[in-house]
């Protein structure tokens, strides 16, 4: 068994045996909902509107090409520096090098999951970059020293005694756990950095190629700030976060609010479009974007699961997951979690050492459901299955399953089955649990009831 | 062959098998043989088809003025945004005043512009002009920012600023309390309202920082529990005149 399943199944069991915990997340995410459908309910059809937003994405992706090649030359013609990463080692050093160039010292990031994709943290400070979080949930979680737990709300899981505790010991801050309190201790740490830090690192929402433009979603204002002070600002995106008009993110923003975060509109929606330019206040003197591939590619040439690029990370699918409220967003042991991580990461980072987090799903559907964008998530844990299955069959599963059709087909077999398939219980009661049983798996947790000796058809024919 | 190239050889190489149209998951036998006609499912259209007409599925704004101020002042009121609207200069500058009293502003951020230079005039304290660059660390130590918009949005509650509308990038985030001074005539009825607006008054020459502003910053980090002045204003007051 590999240790990313191992680690997996030794995760899970942890966390669900966790029942506070448990029931912690579930009120977090009950509250969501309430107010998700809340806002939903005001659209005139969210319906509509997902499908609306599902095929400006597939125009998007499907044209992929002419759309970055317009972006990058808007970009490039209001003075920004674009620049293109094939992979995550490509990035790095292409980071490196702008702050290296600037002599930078000290970094302030707003939150970006490309960064965490690439794990660009621990790449900084090997280098010797003081790196800052801004993002309340993100500087939370950086001061643990841990991954975000959920692409939005990244310190979900942590209680608020849980972060005065961090506060009092790393930032020697006296204050009382009231999550207003926490807040301004965060805000007065920070106020500083952003005024003191060389480099301004983000992420993106939205990549607008009509007008050359990087739209950043959020709620803190620490993005803006982020934005607005450093001399340098350095953006890291995916390629496929294209939209192709300005006019479409009328529908895109107010859609991620509601689908992220139950929200109407998030409290900061920006779009930058290039470096200070004559005239203006202030701003960075230059502006570098940095866009990913890191196998995104990959998935593009899967045409049956491309629409997975079609994700704009709200998050909503993870809030809705029966297995992601129970097993935590950290048991994945990957950037992305939840069923759209499911379902990207064996693209990602390789289908056989990741097929078990398709296999851990319920396929209720509840995620594609929600998606506003229409992934067909729930299908795509299943073409993960069969294609995993397809690469490298299992042995044991296929003899099993090919005995079961021989019995299946035949009906002699299958009368003979049924008569006598209660004798062999007493045999299956000697290996039960053990390593010789072949249901182990299941049979560890649960009962199997006995097989009774008489079959419905039989009862129905001698019925009294 | 660089990087550039690379990626673009890739993608046009993956966008040669055609996807599925969305919500129709058809199964892996319905991709495309060569030589054989794709699907009408699977056929993408040209990259100038027209947008979506994103009004007729977002939350409703009715047609009418008051309507639309009604619900901006709504929407404020749920985001606790401070919003009000003055018969006339005389009474916005007298409750400027009064709001200055009561919080106490030593010291005032803004910019040069027609509204908000009259605000400044009226509340006759020190100002840090942002126009001809600034001190940031100046900034950062007065009590409030005060700003023009560029629109007001009743389908949100949001206000619209521009780097080149709201005196620069700083001004309306780092101050802990933002203050903008609107005309009654830039209330719009909706996000698309707004993106029109963006268009017609700035292409091709778009401003480096366009943004909305839905309320004074937030966060739910902590438990989910709402708390105000994460990192941006704590307070935001839209006064219209």
């Amino acid at each position: 068994m590999s240790t990313n399943v191992a680690q997996f199944q030794e995760a899970a069991a942890r966390v669900t045996a966790d029942t506070r915990q448990r029931q912690f997340i579930r009120t977090a995410l009950g509250n969501y909902e309430i107010a998700r459908d809340k806002r939903k309910a005001a659209f005139q059809s969210w319906e509509s509107a997902r499908q609306a937003a599902a095929l400006t994405k597939w125009e998007a992706v499907n044209h992929l090409d002419t759309h970055l090649e317009e972006l990058v030359a808007k970009l490039e013609a209001r003075g920004t520096k674009v620049h293109w990463a094939s992979n995550g080692t490509q990035a790095r050093e292409i980071i490196l090098g702008i702050f290296a160039a600037k002599q930078a010292k000290s970094i302030i990031k707003s939150k970006a999951m490309t960064s965490e994709e690439i794990h660009l943290n621990e790449a900084l400070e090997k280098a010797g970059f003081e790196v800052v979080e801004s993002d309340l949930g993100e500087f939370i979680v950086q001061l643990r020293g841990e991954a975000p737990y959920h692409i939005v709300f990244p310190s979900m899981h942590l209680t608020r005694g849980q972060i005065r505790e961090l506060f009092a010991q790393e930032l020697g801050s006296t204050s009382s756990d009231s999550p207003e309190e926490l807040t301004m201790v965060a805000r007065r740490v920070m106020r500083h950095k952003y005024i003191t830090a060389d480099i301004g690192f983000t992420g993106g929402n939205f990549a607008i190629a009509e007008t050359g433009m990087i739209s950043i979603t959020e709620n803190e204002g620490n993005a803006r700030l982020t934005a607005a002070l450093p001399k340098t600002m350095v953006t890291l995106i995916g390629i496929e976060k294209v939209l192709p008009k300005l006019e479409d993110l009328a529908l895109f923003l107010p859609m991620l609010a509601t689908a992220g975060a139950g929200q109407p509109l998030t409290c900061y929606n920006t779009m930058y479009g290039g470096p200070r330019q004559p005239g203006e206040a202030d701003g960075p003197e230059e502006w570098h974007v940095v866009l990913l591939d890191n196998l995104r590619t990959e998935l593009l040439a899967d045409a049956e699961q491309r629409d997975a690029l079609h994700c704009i990370r709200c998050g909503a699918c993870l809030n809705v997951c029966p297995i992601f409220r129970n097993v935590g967003g950290h048991t994945y042991g990957t950037t992305y979690s939840g069923p759209v991580g499911s379902v990207i990461t064996p693209h990602l980072r390789g289908l056989q050492d990741w097929k078990h987090l398709s296999n851990a799903s319920s396929l209720c559907g509840a995620c594609t459901e929600a998606c506003p964008v229409k992934i067909d998530l729930h299908h795509h844990l299943l073409h993960n299955r069969r294609n995993a299955a397809t690469e490298k069959p299992a042995f044991l599963e296929r003899m099993g399953y090919k005995v079961f059709g021989i019995i299946a087909n035949d009906p002699l077999f299958w009368s003979l089955a049924k008569k006598f398939g209660w004798l062999t219980q007493p045999l299956q009661k000697l290996v039960l649990g053990t390593a010789l049983d072949p249901a182990r798996a299941w049979t560890k947790t649960r009962d199997l009831p006995p097989l009774p000796q008489q079959s419905f058809k039989d009862w129905w024919k001698h019925r009294p | 062959m660089n990087e550039r190239e690379k990626i673009l050889t890739r993608i046009r190489e993956a966008l040669k098998v055609p996807a599925p149209r969305p919500g129709t998951h058809a199964p892996a036998s319905h991709l495309p043989v060569p030589g054989v006609p794709s699907l009408p499912s699977l056929r993408v259209p040209p990259p100038t088809a027209a947008p979506v007409e994103a009004r007729r599925w977002l939350p409703k704004v009715g047609p009418s003025f008051p309507e639309q101020l009604a619900l901006f002042a709504q929407n404020a009121a749920d985001l606790k945004a401070h919003f009000q609207v003055f018969a006339d200069w005389t009474e916005l500058s007298a409750a400027l005043v009064q709001l200055r009293d009561t919080e106490n502003w030593q010291r005032v951020a803004s910019h040069q512009s027609e509204l908000s230079s009259q605000a400044c005039a009226a509340l006759q304290r020190p100002v840090c002009w942002t126009d001809q660059g600034y001190d940031v660390l100046a900034m950062e130590s007065c009590d409030v920012g005060v700003t023009e918009c560029d629109a007001l949005i009743a389908q949100t509650g949001s206000v619209l600023v521009t780097s080149r509308s709201a005196g620069g990038r700083a001004l309306s985030v780092l101050p802990p309390h933002h203050v903008v001074i609107a005309r009654r005539e830039q209330l719009v009825a909706d996000l698309p309202a707004a993106f029109a607006l963006l268009k017609q008054k700035y292409a091709p020459e778009f401003p480096s920082m366009m943004g909305f502003i839905t309320g004074p910053s937030r966060t739910g980090d902590i438990e989910r529990i709402l708390v105000l002045g994460a990192h941006g204003p704590k307070k935001l007051t839209i006064f219209c005149v």
